[in-house]
């Protein structure tokens, strides 16, 4: 009632223009200013994030510039930091997740948007999606305990198969940029499979239709012409999964060895950025140690920002939502 | 020729679907594996003093967590008091008020925020908070984890708000109400569950979150009194005791997994079937 009659007062033609105190009486300029603060602090938020990791990384800047990326050597006690081990820890072990988790991933979204019958693949997903939900301490503690056993012993037969090429030399230890990398597959295979399921799923049926007409079988109307249709949205879903597996911490962390060198193996021990900054961040002692993980904090920072911002676009493209 | 091929056809086919379903197989498998090894491991060494008491020193067995389940819920109600305004009330700004340049700029820097690896988030809190203060605090922590709530705060409410139908609005505006008084009495209450539910998801996400943690609030042995001191947390001891060398530990670091992974699935699958019975309502 109170709200009916202030409307019909302000709309009298006599009023000269409302005062500042009247207009704040409405509530429509006090809710537009309490929500537009908010939206406005999140820009604050994230413009101080970047700030404050430029500043506090000067000190590492300034002694090594840009040859800081591209230096072999992590000395803390002579001073000398360099991030291309972890650089290299963290683009392997990604690209590893990948290789193993792209045809698993869209294999299973395939069959869940195709093939499964709804009511079974809604069931599925939503499992799959809840594989999304665990912590990835929790990836970490099963991955120590659990799948490094189980890698040890199909090590050699990895070893008569694959032994031969520079990547599985050496002694495996159990922790390893190999198993880093199937810890970060098992990860990232649920966003995989719900993005690109979703995306299989908004393919207009009548792509389908008019393929099957044509005498395709199910898996050649499947391959040829519904993902190709939907092939951003699945390399999206890729993307985005790249962005997590490269941002990954404590899982990778678990299981990576912590070793700070430049290996072709898989099988040796090596070491992420994310990996770097949780282990030694504490420990840091002096500016330019902490400064130097600061800047490697800004890389990661810099390289999932592209990451992410190439899967949206990808993404939004195909009209694919959610992630 | 053609029935040579055909057969080919069909059995590419029928390879192909198999290996579908394979890999299907494969990631639910995943699943039930994880589910089934945490809770019979975790489930076997869960005592009721892991609840009750304080950790004990090495080689002393008998101990709890209890400090770091009380430690996780300080940590998640300062994220809470950070998070939740700002990206509720952000997230009414997009649905409500946006469509701008700035909505656009806001939106974007939200995704952008979302992006953000968590360790990252983790040294940001730490330069604002840790370092000018020069000791680890709950706060810290909760700031951390706050920042990482208020990305997916914005957009699950914005997402809410605008599903509730234009019709509701507008009969709110035509009964006389200004706009803010139709968006808190009707638009907001309508989206009420929504919104609470999608908060819920979100604490379950930062619960287990523990990259930020590490050097915000760090770790104690003790209870940790107020907001100023650092404090233990259930998903960094899991990462603590997971990695010591003692048998003991491990056993504690599964039970501290089996109570985290519980929370935080119950708190999902509940979720979950509230959302898709509130889509079916709406439908």
């Amino acid at each position: 009632m109170a709200a009916s009659s202030t409307t019909i007062s302000s709309a009298g033609p006599a009023r000269p223009a409302r005062s500042f105190v009247q207009r704040l009486r409405g509530g429509d300029e006090v809710a537009y200013l309490i929500t537009f603060a908010a939206a406005a602090s999140i820009l604050l938020v994230t413009g101080l994030l970047v700030f404050e990791l430029y500043i506090n990384s000067s000190a590492s800047r300034a002694k090594f510039g840009l040859s800081f990326l591209v230096t072999k050597t992590w000395d803390p006690v002579a001073g000398q930091y360099g991030a291309w081990p972890f650089i290299y820890g963290t683009v392997v072990t990604s690209a590893l997740a990948l290789f193993i988790g792209i045809p698993l991933g869209v294999g299973a979204a395939i069959f869940l948007a195709e093939l499964a019958p709804p009511a079974i693949s809604d069931a599925l997903t939503f499992l799959i999606e809840l594989l999304a939900a665990v912590p990835s301490v929790i990836y970490g503690l099963l991955g120590i305990f659990v799948l490094i056993p189980i890698l040890r012993t199909v090590e050699p037969a990895i070893r008569a198969v694959l032994g031969w090429t520079p990547l599985f030399q050496g002694p495996f230890y159990g922790v390893s940029l190999f198993s880093a990398g199937v810890v970060l597959a098992v990860m990232i295979i649920p966003f995989i499979i719900s993005i690109s399921r979703e995306v299989i799923r908004a393919v207009p049926g009548d792509q389908r239709e008019a393929a099957l007409a044509l005498g395709a079988t199910r898996w050649e109307s499947t391959w040829d012409v519904v993902v190709p249709y939907a092939r951003k949205g699945i390399a999206g879903s890729i993307f985005l999964a790249l962005a997590r597996s490269l941002g990954e911490t404590m899982a990778v962390t678990m299981v990576i060895g912590n070793d700070p060198k430049v290996k072709a193996s898989l099988f040796a021990p090596g070491y992420s950025i994310a990996a770097v900054i949780a282990n030694e961040f504490t420990e840091a002692t002096g500016q330019l140690y902490t400064s130097a993980l600061i800047e490697l904090g800004l890389v990661l920072f810099a390289l999932t920002i592209v990451i992410n911002a190439m899967a949206r676009i990808l993404v939004a493209g195909t009209g694919g939502r959610n992630g | 020729m053609t029935s040579r091929l055909l057969l080919r056809r069909k059995a590419v086919n029928a390879v192909m679907l198999t290996l579908t379903g394979l890999c299907t197989l494969f990631a639910t498998g995943t699943l039930v594996f994880i589910l089934g090894y945490l809770f019979i491991h975790g489930g076997k060494s869960l005592t009721w003093n892991f609840f009750t008491k304080l950790p004990t020193p090495v080689g002393e067995s008998g101990g709890g967590m209890a400090n770091a389940i009380l430690g996780s819920a300080k940590l998640l109600a300062v994220a809470m008091v950070v998070g939740v305004p700002i990206g509720f009330l952000g997230g009414v700004y997009l649905a409500e008020f946006g469509g701008t340049t700035f909505s656009f700029i806001v939106r974007y820097t939200t995704d952008l925020l979302n992006g953000v690896p968590s360790i990252v988030i983790g040294i940001f809190a730490y330069t604002v908070i840790v370092l000018p203060q020069k000791h680890f605090s709950t706060m810290a922590g909760g700031l951390a984890l706050g920042v990482m709530m208020i990305p997916i705060a914005v957009r699950s409410t914005e997402e809410f708000l605008r599903a509730v139908p234009v019709s509701l609005r507008e009969g709110a505006v035509a009964l006389g109400a200004s706009k803010a008084k139709a968006i808190l009495t009707v638009v907001i209450p309508a989206a009420k569950n929504g919104i609470m539910t999608g908060i819920m998801l979100n604490l379950a996400r930062v619960a287990g979150e523990t990259a930020p943690l590490l050097f915000t609030s760090f770790s104690n042995r003790y209870w940790s009194p107020g907001w100023e001191q650092p404090t233990a947390a259930l998903p960094v001891m899991i990462f603590t005791y997971a990695i010591a060398p003692y048998e003991d530990w491990h056993q504690q670091a599964w039970s501290a997994g089996f109570v985290l992974l519980t929370l935080v699935l119950a708190v999902n699958v509940i979720a979950r079937m509230i959302l898709s019975k509130a889509k079916h309502v709406a439908r």
